[in-house]
């Protein structure tokens, strides 16, 4: 059991080896299922130059929006980074490069880096601004794109529930973007709301293997909600 | 009358079969939901990672853990499966959903789209749009024929950047429906009270006008 634990014991040691200059994954979908408690350590380490790749950029005071305000973002790979002020001046400014990509394109970029897929082809965005500079080709008649695969120094992931070893489920839509980040860094962290006894997790329901994982942390998560809409009862 | 937002996804909520996997996007694709008859039973699918939305929920059932691609609260019916960025996207991309419904800026007579970017203005980003449009068998773009200024959005080419290129067959749009077929658009319905002359005058590409051209009822 003992060389399988995966718990740190703080936030600070979680992250530990993160510097200037690295690439990020980020797991989550607009404010949902994002590792607020990582992200905020990575504000408070205060490290710079960094591309983060994530299908979001949080917003203005929350989650990765928090990093961009603090100036520690240099590229963002994204495919939407609506909702977000500062992220707009810097852009228009120059501030922060950004390279938008097609959503399905960037999950399956990250699935590819954590499957040892260097590229892939893709039928999306061909003929399209995504294309430039892609090779082509056509496969019975139509028309794909190379795209090349993405691995990150540090994959940042919220799960739920995750077992000791870094068996991790997630709930609900949380889970978007966080399997495939999982795979995709050389050093993956999971932050969970609950740490379970190993054997708590029925092998059948486990979403992320916990040989993904290299760091297992428990957090209090605020979930921040982005857009309640609720029906009139 | 040109439709109202309401008739077409009204319109649209008629083409949906009974027993299909639909993608709706964002602004009119989202209130075809609310036109779906009660005896055709229908999974909504959401890119984030939803097969089965169902309606926004009660105060008390609000779960910031459940959102669309909106980033909206919403619900899943029953029979509903829940999954990753990386499943969902195969499931669009490898052609999997019945139907999608988008919105556009632009389409042209060789079923060209664009509908993300409008160049000098701020590039938010494509989302799931060009994953959608290169994946679906079977599309519907909804948009107004022509901008507020009297412009033409259905064109002999797209001048803005493309989300996709010859991926659309059919369009709905304010004035009339239309399908791209060898490099014309034909015209098979008008909205009540709209003549042909109106939909040849606001359509820029070539406009095939079959002997009849139905009016739409509502």
């Amino acid at each position: 059991m003992a060389g399988f634990d995966k718990r740190v014991a703080s936030y600070e040691a979680a992250l530990a080896g993160l510097s200037d200059g690295m690439t990020l994954a980020v797991g989550g979908f607009g404010l949902c299922g994002i590792p607020e408690n990582l992200i905020a350590q990575v504000y408070r380490m205060g490290v710079r130059g960094l591309t983060v790749v994530s299908n979001n950029c949080g917003v203005d005071d929350f989650g990765l929006g928090i990093l961009l305000k603090n100036r520690q973002i240099s590229k963002v790979i994204a495919s939407y980074v609506g909702e977000n002020d500062e992220f707009e001046r810097q852009l228009l400014q120059g501030e922060v490069q950004v390279e938008l990509t097609p959503q399905g394109t960037l999950a399956e970029k990250l699935r590819a880096g954590g499957a040892g897929i260097p590229a892939f082809f893709t039928a999306t965005g061909f003929g399209t601004p995504v294309a430039e500079g892609k090779d082509s080709r056509r496969f019975d008649g139509r028309d794909y794109i190379l795209e090349r695969a993405i691995k990150a120094d540090f994959a940042l992931v919220k799960g739920w529930k995750a077992d000791p070893s870094g068996n991790t489920i997630y709930r609900n839509t949380a889970q978007n973007f966080n399997p495939a980040v999982a795979t995709a860094g050389a050093v993956t962290v999971v932050e969970v709301e609950e740490i379970v006894e190993m054997g708590a997790l029925d092998p059948i329901c486990v979403h992320t293997p916990g040989i993904y994982v290299n760091r297992l942390i428990q957090g209090r998560f605020e979930k921040r909600i982005e857009k309640r809409t609720v029906s009139p009862t | 009358m040109s439709l109202t937002r309401e008739q077409m996804a009204q319109w649209i909520a008629r083409e949906i079969r009974n027993g299909y996997y639909v993608n709706l996007g964002i602004g009119i694709p989202t209130l075809v939901a609310n036109y779906i008859p009660p005896d055709i039973d229908v999974m909504l699918q959401s890119e984030n990672g939803l097969l089965g939305m169902g309606p926004f929920p009660t105060e008390s059932e609000v779960d910031p853990d459940m959102i669309n691609a909106g980033k909206q609260t919403v619900t899943a019916r029953a029979g509903a499966a829940i999954f990753s960025s990386v499943e969902s996207f195969a499931m669009i991309r490898g052609g999997h959903v019945d139907l999608t419904v988008l919105g556009a800026f632009e389409v042209d007579v060789e079923g060209n789209i664009a509908s993300w970017m409008v160049p000098g203005k701020l590039v938010k980003g494509m989302g799931g749009a060009m994953d959608l449009v290169a994946g679906a068998r079977n599309i519907i773009v909804t948009m107004t024929h022509a901008s507020k200024s009297g412009e033409s959005k259905l064109l002999k080419q797209c001048s803005l950047p493309l989300t996709g290129r010859a991926c659309i067959r059919r369009v709905l749009t304010d004035l009339a429906y239309v399908e791209v077929d060898r490099g014309a658009f034909v015209l098979k319905q008008r909205a009540p009270g709209i003549s042909v002359e109106e939909i040849r005058a606001k359509t820029a590409g070539k406009l095939i006008v079959p002997d009849r051209v139905p009016e739409m009822a509502f």
